[in-house]
């Protein structure tokens, strides 16, 4: 048996999770929130992180019913993500595995939610979309390699949901995504909004740029009403997504999609992207928040293959960075 | 006869992410037919407006490189209540993604070929952004080599405008020659090179290139160093 235990968080959220082959012994979360209109802060989002890390680390092994000697590996995530925040998890999964002596093993954030989605739900060799806060990308795996075929050329789906959320004041509580997803269903008037895919890319800055010029103007005028714009600003983009996993899909004969990331857990995004499935002959898995939204089971998951496969990060190599793509890491877990 | 029913008695060739393509016969001459048919996951007026966009796009930049004479499919017939498009057959030809790979497995004299070939895809993807249309989805799958029937070089031939649209901004030529370097680069491995051939070729051919270039650089810099929180 091989116990991993994983420390998340490369954005707003911190989370740690202990993994025992397949098993998600425990996955608690805490998530750093700021008011209506206001992103989060890297120094803030640190100081956040620093308040909570301890006493999430004692739930999780609390909930999990072990002992630093059960564990057996420690994960973290090395980046993508904002400095401050990475840097803070990073250095209590350093001390914690000298206090344990354990080996460290430094993860990449998009393989955590890749190979997460991969355990809960089953999916052998799927097309992944993962899409959140800071990515957007359209996966496949090849030769060794998540290889990314299709991405966002400027900013992530998740982004440009966030900051239209700040210009209308809607409350980041739980996240600004659900409340648009809640809003949404009372939309009904549907306006047309810019609609950018190029190949297998995708572009939201347009999008985002029309409505935060039109969107007050609109509201003020009776035009439509803020669930209007919420409802046509999800079917827009998740149109624009779930067009470019199909073109994906048709340029690599695959007949699986996963979505993965903070914005995966959008019912009406997995609505639409079931349709298009049903449509190919082609089989949809998703998850729900607790694995999509970011946390520390996909950590010590992504950790727990890495580990297996022979992997460890020596001390002195565990640094952390903001930039860490996808298709940088070579997958020795899988054939 | 409506289209819906001529399309019953045509010969579905495949069916891709955004369309149907039959293969029939259109007042005695062999023809593609092209249906975009509804996306369900969208917002039906979402849907009509891009497809019947779409549709317009395909068409106008179709008529608008055969102007200027870039090889591209006749356009026989188009339907907007069908949104289908009737197009010439392109006889005796294979995709240049079949060129390319074939070419790479036989291993003696080919290398000066592809050369050519790669240099005659940036002449005429020049001459086409010179013409302001912008492809949108270019990969070596939609480029087609005519074999004529004398011995004389195949012809290029462009297809599949299906994402096409018209713009004089350096911007969107830069992003249509990065998808481009995706597409060519994840299906061709080991193809560097070659793509740099044609950057060279394309640039030497169009009157405003160098700006263009200068955009796909700073796109590829988007691309790749993107920070990626989240």
């Amino acid at each position: 048996m091989t116990v991993v235990i994983g420390f998340e968080g490369s954005a707003n959220k911190i989370g740690i999770g202990i993994i025992r082959d397949g098993e998600v012994l425990s996955n608690p979360r805490r998530t750093y929130i700021t008011p209506p209109g206001q992103g989060f802060m890297p120094s803030d989002t640190a100081r956040h992180h620093r308040a909570v890390i301890l006493t999430v680390l004692k739930e999780a092994l609390e909930q999990a019913g072990l002992k630093p000697a059960d564990i057996d590996c420690v994960a973290y995530t090395k980046g993508p993500g904002m400095g401050a925040p990475l840097v803070t998890v990073a250095l209590v999964a350093r001390t914690v595995a000298q206090l344990w002596g354990k080996p460290l093993l430094g993860v990449n954030h998009c393989i955590g939610h890749i190979e997460m989605g991969r355990l809960i739900t089953k999916a052998n060799n799927p097309t992944v979309l993962y899409v959140s806060g800071g990515n957007t990308q359209v996966i496949a795996y090849s030769e060794r390699r998540y290889r990314i075929f299709g991405e966002t050329i400027d900013i992530a789906v998740g982004n440009c949901l966030d900051r239209f959320a700040r210009v209308i004041k809607i409350s980041n509580d739980p996240s600004p995504g659900y409340n648009i997803e809640q809003m949404a269903k009372k939309g009904s008037q549907y306006v047309e909004l810019p609609y950018t895919v190029k190949g297998m890319d995708v572009s939201f800055s347009g999008i985002l740029s029309y409505i935060e010029e039109a969107a007050n103007k609109m509201l003020s005028s009776g035009q439509c009403t803020a669930e209007d714009l919420c409802f046509s600003l999800q079917e827009t983009v998740f149109s624009m997504l779930v067009e470019i996993t199909e073109r994906a899909m048709a340029h690599c004969g695959s007949q699986e999609v996963l979505i993965v990331g903070g914005v995966g857990c959008n019912l009406r995004l997995q609505e639409m992207m079931g349709v298009m499935c049903q449509e190919r002959g082609a089989k949809l898995f998703a998850t729900d928040e607790r694995f999509c939204i970011d946390n520390g089971a996909m950590i010590a998951q992504a950790g727990w293959e890495m580990f297996r496969s022979g992997q460890v990060t020596e001390l002195e190599d565990s640094w952390i960075t903001q930039r860490y793509r996808t298709d940088e890491v070579e997958v020795t877990w899988r054939d | 006869m409506a289209v819906p029913e001529f399309l019953q008695t045509a010969e579905l060739l495949k069916q891709g992410a955004e369309a149907r393509v039959y293969r029939a016969e259109f007042l005695g001459k062999p023809a593609i037919v092209k249906e975009r048919f509804p996306k369900r996951y969208r917002h039906p007026t979402l849907d009509e407006k891009l497809t019947h966009r779409r549709t317009t796009q395909e068409v106008r930049s179709i008529l608008r490189c055969r102007r200027a004479g870039i090889c591209a499919p006749v356009v026989y017939f188009v339907d907007y209540t069908s949104h289908c498009i009737f197009l010439e057959e392109i006889i005796g030809s294979s995709t240049v993604r079949d060129h390319i790979a074939s070419a790479q497995q036989s291993d003696s004299g080919t290398e000066q070929k592809l050369q050519q070939l790669a240099e005659r895809v940036g002449q005429i993807l020049a001459r086409m952004h010179d013409e302001d249309v912008i492809h949108g989805d270019l990969t070596t799958s939609n480029m087609l080599l005519r074999h004529s029937q004398k011995d004389g070089e195949p012809e290029l031939v462009l297809i599949d405008f299906g994402l096409s649209y018209i713009s004089a901004l350096p911007e969107d030529k830069g992003v249509d020659l990065y998808v481009l370097e995706k597409a060519f680069l994840s299906t061709h491995p080991n193809t560097e090179a070659l793509f740099e051939k044609l950057l060279k070729s394309y640039a030497a051919s169009s009157k405003k290139s160098s700006a263009v270039i200068k955009k796909l650089d700073e796109v590829r810099l988007r691309g790749r160093k993107r920070s990626m929180v989240g």
